[in-house]
């Protein structure tokens, strides 16, 4: 059994909704991570999958502490991080870093790429390298694939595949443990994001790095990924291998979610079975009772508005179908077209 | 909805038996302070009614330059087109005065944008922008054409049109806004639509959503559809034929099935390659490698060449024309071409 490096329990962010303006009142609020639990274990990968909306980037800034969480816990190696401050959540912040979404604007303009890749060193000098920094971020520039000559430039003289790698090196400067990446491909060119996906799982080896990889690519986040968690509107809804998710989805989401993937197949045309959903995701401030994919599923009955369904193995299934979801009617599609 | 059409003292012609768009020898430049940027260099493609021509490249590859190019809504300077045709229904539109192309814009050409939110105006309900259509182009007054947007709001199936028909943009999903883009486009009954990446924009879920509605009314309406894309799946699902762009050129044309069982282009076979499979798990994605090109300086001969896996001397001397592809026994591949000179090799790789 691997060791696990980050658990996750009962974590919950509601951003309040208020009202007035010299007294305000709160009169409700968004529910953007509402209850989610799930591991990480040392050198795992966990693909996070999920629309606009469900709470995906919310959980990434939660776990990074950038914003804190209104319930719940956060254990890096069995320890809250999720209630520390000042030096302490300094010094664990160290082993989780970021690589963010955009990489036009999470690179700062006005410095150069070596001030970039440093500035981690700034903040942590006690795991700076002793000595030659200039010579630490050279290392880290062709350890991601780019000339060390280039350190001088500023981020506009590079590409947008180039610039993510500037911002893989800037989050590999400290040495961390885990690597959050949200939706780190989605910006670039088809022809670019395998290039970045491949540094990544190479570094994953060299580095011995969990990552949390957050993406609504499916078919990039089952190539990258060991287990992948489905997102619905705050909550995991499925969460399994990928061959439990993407073989035997039990979740009515997870089976729509797939189905609506665009195959790259023109002769799967004909042959695959799409579901299309009706409607769009539910406001996130008022989120439906019980179930709340009810209002957009095809199996609805009554017990789903009134019974909130919990994450858990369904005790009627078996083999690969028995993984964590969280539907009462829970089974594997049939005549899903393989 | 055969009514507007009246209402416009527009007779249907009869069915144009030549194909609706033709795009020949295009060539669009922008003048820029570093020097000519040639977005587009010789691009011909033609789509005929009830057709889904699809045109697939990444970004920089000139594939919207065209889209707008055809519409006439590029803005000149800093654009110019030096050269090329774009002929609707035969006639050649860039010769065309500006009154008379503004009678096609939109009436009988319509383009659906990327991004609903900012090609919708904030400040005017979506009710009022619709109907503006029918009154710029029709002479409606205001309570017909607030009848005919709910009339197309019901269409693209808006629910609740009648309630709706005030609501400004903003109160609008992100798949509902691109619903209403369709709508404005599908206002006045083009022959043709041009849709620049129309679902990029929208969560999965929704955008197949989004796409059935459109392949559903163009069928309905028996339109063009040019659909510009950088999705290889969004592209397996709706094209009828496939154009694939790379610096400014087509470098490989081929029915839908034809393109994703046999490429004949070298970067065409490196897109389909990196696409994650399953049988590749755990192993590296094939990567095509370096950069898309700098249109500001294209590499002299093959653009692709510096990136090819194939690239020989002659490649880097001389561009290679589009040519028609044929099996080994001489028997040309319907619709089939590819601006590369080994395209035999190519075909043959799998």
């Amino acid at each position: 059994m691997a060791e696990t490096i980050l658990e996750v329990k009962d974590l919950v962010k509601h951003y309040p909704l208020t009202q007035g303006v010299l007294f305000k009142k709160q009169v409700g609020a968004v529910k953007a991570v509402d209850g989610v639990s799930f591991q990480l274990d040392k050198g795992e990968t966990l693909g996070i999958v999920g629309e606009s909306g469900c709470g995906k980037s919310t959980l990434a800034k939660v776990l990074m502490n950038l914003e804190r969480a209104t319930a719940g816990q956060v254990l890096f190696k069995g320890e809250d991080i999720s209630r520390l401050s000042g030096a302490a959540l300094k010094s664990v912040r160290r082993n989780i870093q970021m690589v963010f979404q955009d990489p036009y604007t999470s690179l700062n303009p006005r410095m150069t790429v070596g001030d970039i890749i440093g500035e981690p060193f700034e903040i942590h000098p006690e795991v700076a390298p002793k000595g030659d920094r200039r010579k630490a971020v050279q290392d880290l520039l062709d350890v991601v694939g780019l000339n060390p000559e280039y350190i001088n430039r500023y981020p506009h003289q590079f590409s947008g595949g180039q610039r993510q790698r500037i911002g893989i090196a800037r989050g590999l400067a400290l040495k961390p443990e885990i690597i959050i990446c949200d939706e780190p491909v989605s910006a670039l060119d088809v022809s670019v994001q395998a290039q970045v996906i491949n540094l990544l799982e190479q570094l994953q080896g060299e580095f011995d790095l969990s990552y949390m990889f957050i993406a609504h690519d499916l078919s990039i986040v089952r190539h990258i990924s060991d287990r992948v968690g489905v997102m619905y509107l705050g909550k995991i809804v499925e969460i399994g291998t990928d061959e439990q998710i993407y073989e035997n989805a039990t979740h009515p989401y997870t089976q729509a979610l797939l189905s609506a993937v665009p195959v790259p197949d023109p002769a799967a045309r004909e042959s695959r079975e799409r579901i299309i959903l009706s409607g769009d995701i539910p406001s996130p401030a008022n989120p439906p009772s019980g179930c709340r994919f009810r209002t957009r599923c095809w199996k609805a009955e009554e017990r789903c508005a009134e019974e909130i369904p919990l994450l858990a193995i369904p005790t009627t299934l078996e083999g690969p179908a028995a993984h964590d979801s969280a539907c009462h009617f829970a089974e594997v599609r049939e005549s899903a077209a393989a | 909805m055969s009514t507007a059409a009246e209402a416009a003292g527009r007779e249907r012609e009869a069915p144009y038996e030549g194909p609706l768009l033709d795009v020949r020898d295009l060539h669009v430049e922008f003048v820029t302070r570093d020097g000519v940027a040639r977005a587009v260099n010789g691009v011909d493609y033609s789509v005929r009614a009830g057709e889904t021509l699809a045109v697939l490249g990444e970004s920089g590859s000139g594939k919207s330059v065209t889209a707008q190019a055809i519409m006439g809504i590029l803005d000149t300077p800093p654009a110019r087109i030096p050269r090329g045709e774009i002929r609707f229904r035969g006639r050649d539109m860039l010769k065309m005065g500006k009154d008379e192309r503004r009678r096609i814009r939109g009436r009988r050409i319509a383009m659906i944008f990327q991004d609903a939110l900012s090609a919708l105006n904030p400040v005017l309900s979506v009710g009022f922008q619709l109907g503006e259509m029918f009154r710029a182009h029709q002479g409606a007054s205001r309570a017909e054409a607030r009848a005919k947007a709910v009339e197309l709001m019901d269409r693209v199936r808006i629910p609740a049109a009648k309630q709706r028909v005030n609501d400004y943009p903003h109160q609008f999903s992100g798949g509902m806004r691109q619903r209403i883009m369709i709508a404005m486009a599908l206002a006045l009954e083009p022959d043709l639509i041009i849709a620049d990446e129309p679902t990029t924009a929208l969560d999965v879920t929704v955008q197949a959503q989004v796409m059935d509605l459109l392949a559903e009314l163009q069928a309905e309406y028996h339109m063009g559809l040019i659909l510009i894309t950088h999705d290889l799946g969004v592209v397996a699902d709706v094209a009828d034929k496939i154009a694939v762009m790379y610096a400014g050129r087509i470098v490989e044309t081929a029915p839908v099935h034809d393109l994703y069982a046999r490429p004949a282009h070298p970067y065409t076979r490196g897109l389909l390659d990196s696409i994650p499979r399953l049988d590749q798990k755990g192993q590296e994605l094939y990567a095509i490698k370096g950069l898309p090109p700098n249109l500001l300086r294209i590499p002299p001969g093959c653009a692709f060449n510096p990136r090819c896996p194939r690239a020989q001397a002659v490649c880097r001397g001389e561009v290679p024309e589009l040519y028609p592809v044929a099996e080994d026994d001489g028997r040309p591949l319907e619709g089939r071409g590819s601006a590369c000179f080994f395209w035999k090799e190519t075909l043959h790789d799998r």
